[in-house]
């Protein structure tokens, strides 16, 4: 097992097993997920959308067989909080998942466990059996008569865009993980057709803390519109990387005093998907409403030069595209084009404008999330470090 | 490939495929066991899957080059992939990608002419605070040094060393 790297002590640890579930199972399903509604529990994948709506929507859903999947996807640059809680807290993941089954009515778990992962799937196979054992999962899930539930582990194959949830039910039903049009959308038809839930690891832990807490206490951190205590994965130039807990709304400067990084150029909030802030903008919150992010902060230090990490996130990009939509196949090459004329000191004021304004278009034009968000680093250096970045004398190696 | 073989990996095939279930949403199972013991999956391979799913093999082939971790061309039983994500960049990933290079003899994307190690680049493996990460198989390395290469390749060779022979006839499928 890989030493977990988590900084100060996490709710999660104080959650005793068994304690949510217990909690869900004595309550209607519809009482279940009226207290996670009123918590404001937003989706920790990053992309925020609240849990409780999209399980109701799940669970009117017509249809016997129903789906509940836990995204353990987790590839976006900058992010292993998942791998620590998989690692540390995997009860946790394992009873959210029963929860929101029993609150939709669904007869089968699913993990989709990165294939980088594959070291964790022992251990988690392990947790599985030892809840089976206990009654937990199985027929009568949780001594609740009725309610059959049991959790399966599948395995990526190595694809980033996976990770969002149209492609994982694609990668599910053994195609190419192209995500799909929405509508319709996996609530109603996603795995084989069937009315299917999608929520990222840590969301789910955290069903289990509100339903053994109880949403006032959840409620009680945060801000208005992001309620709760969120985990970031902070790496780079800082002198504490690791996983911390933090409420949401925290600053960008609070979070970088806490982890050693309050020397920093700028920081990526949000993985390769999310955007580079640069230091005069360290007031801002990490919040849903401001800058949102999965749980990924990656530290510059003064050092660093921003092109290549413009370079550095486009080359992601263009390796991890699935080809199906023009902008993002097209667009994301051209932009990393630009940064070698940049790097070149080749680049003219028109042109880069030009090269923001396709970016741009990549913003809107792109059919899934990683070509909506794929320019995102480019143009937020473009905008913020045009002196750093324009009339550059060409490095003779 | 002898016919005999042929036959003896249409079994191995077909047994994957009952365990699995015959259908399309198996496809993934089978071709992640196939990739495990071939290092690869060889156009044959692909065509039987094809048939025993009643599938197109265009189509097997379609899924088999999408993704990162299933591979076409045969790879060496240690398939090394080092992160090449902005935080292992920031920690020395280069120096680590050249000696990789320099103690295998190969580059990025190829395999040693003995069939043990290929090399290959990972989009980020999630060990971002302990770079440079790289994984050999299953196994994760975090805060990989270019002198730390050589006792990690020794390590694999240590495993490996009386099967050599035996898995790499396997391997010209």
């Amino acid at each position: 097992m890989i030493a977990t790297t988590t900084r100060g002590e996490l709710t999660f640890g104080t959650i005793a097993a068994g304690s949510g579930l217990n909690a869900a199972l004595a309550l209607p399903g519809a009482d279940a997920l009226r207290k996670i509604d009123s918590s404001g529990l937003r989706g920790r994948g990053g992309a925020g959308f609240p849990t409780s709506l999209k399980w109701e929507l799940a669970a009117k859903s017509p249809g016997t067989q129903k789906y509940v999947i836990c995204n353990a996807d987790e590839g976006e640059p900058g992010t292993f909080k998942d791998r620590a809680i998989l690692a540390d807290f995997a009860d946790l993941v394992f009873e959210g998942m029963t929860i929101g089954a029993y609150v939709i009515g669904a007869q089968s778990g699913i993990v989709y466990l990165r294939a980088e992962y594959t070291y964790l799937r022992p251990h988690l196979e392990a947790v599985l059996s030892r809840r089976r054992r206990q009654g937990l999962l199985g027929t009568g899930a949780g001594g609740k008569k009725g309610f059959d539930f049991d959790i399966e582990i599948h395995m990526g194959s190595g694809s980033y865009v996976c990770g969002e949830e149209t492609a994982l039910i694609e990668s599910l039903e053994g195609q190419r993980g192209e995500p799909r049009n929405r509508p319709p959308f996996p609530i109603d038809t996603g795995y084989l057709g069937n009315p299917t839930i999608v929520n990222n690891v840590e969301t789910f832990a955290w069903v289990v803390c509100i339903m053994a807490k109880g949403p006032k206490w959840f409620k009680s951190f945060g801000t208005e519109k992001s309620t709760g205590h969120k985990l970031f994965s902070v790496s780079g130039d800082c002198r504490r990387p690791g996983v911390y807990e933090y409420p949401l709304g925290i600053t960008i400067a609070e979070l970088l005093e806490q982890v050693g990084g309050s020397e920093a150029k700028a920081v990526q909030v949000g993985g390769a998907a999310g955007q580079c802030v640069p230091r005069a903008q360290f007031g801002r919150a990490i919040a849903y409403e401001d800058v949102p992010t999965g749980g990924s902060i990656i530290v510059f230090g003064s050092q660093r030069d921003m092109l290549k990490i413009a370079e550095n996130f486009l080359e992601f990009f263009i390796d991890e595209s699935c080809g199906q939509c023009t902008p993002c196949r097209e667009g994301t090459p051209k932009l990393l084009e630009g940064v070698k004329l940049l790097q070149r000191g080749e680049c003219s004021m028109a042109y880069l404008n030009e090269l923001c304004s396709l970016g741009e278009t990549l913003q809107v034009a792109s059919k899934c999330g990683l070509g909506q968000t794929a320019p995102n680093t480019f143009l937020s250096i473009a905008k913020h470090f045009r002196d750093e970045i324009l009339g550059r004398t060409p490095q003779t190696p | 490939m002898l016919l005999t073989e042929r036959e003896r990996l249409r079994q191995e095939l077909e047994e994957l495929a009952d365990r699995h279930g015959r259908r399309r949403s198996s496809l993934l199972f089978i071709l992640q066991e196939v990739q495990q013991r071939h290092y690869h999956i060889s156009e044959f391979c692909m065509q039987i899957v094809a048939d025993l799913l009643d599938i197109h093999p265009v189509e097997v082939h379609s899924v088999v080059s999408f993704y990162g971790f299933l591979d076409v061309k045969p790879q060496g039983q240690f398939i090394i992939r080092l992160c090449r994500t902005i935080a292992c960049e920031m920690a020395g990933k280069d120096e680590v990608a050249r000696q990789l290079e320099n103690d295998l003899g190969i580059k990025f994307g190829e395999t040693t002419a003995d069939g043990k190690f290929s090399l290959q680049w990972a989009n980020c493996l999630g060990m971002c605070d302990q770079g440079p990460a790289m994984l050999v198989n299953e196994k994760v390395y975090t805060r990989v040094t270019p002198q730390g290469i050589h006792g990690i390749l020794e390590e694999c060779r240590g495993k490996f060393g009386v099967h050599a022979t035996a898995i790499s006839k396997e391997r010209a499928i």
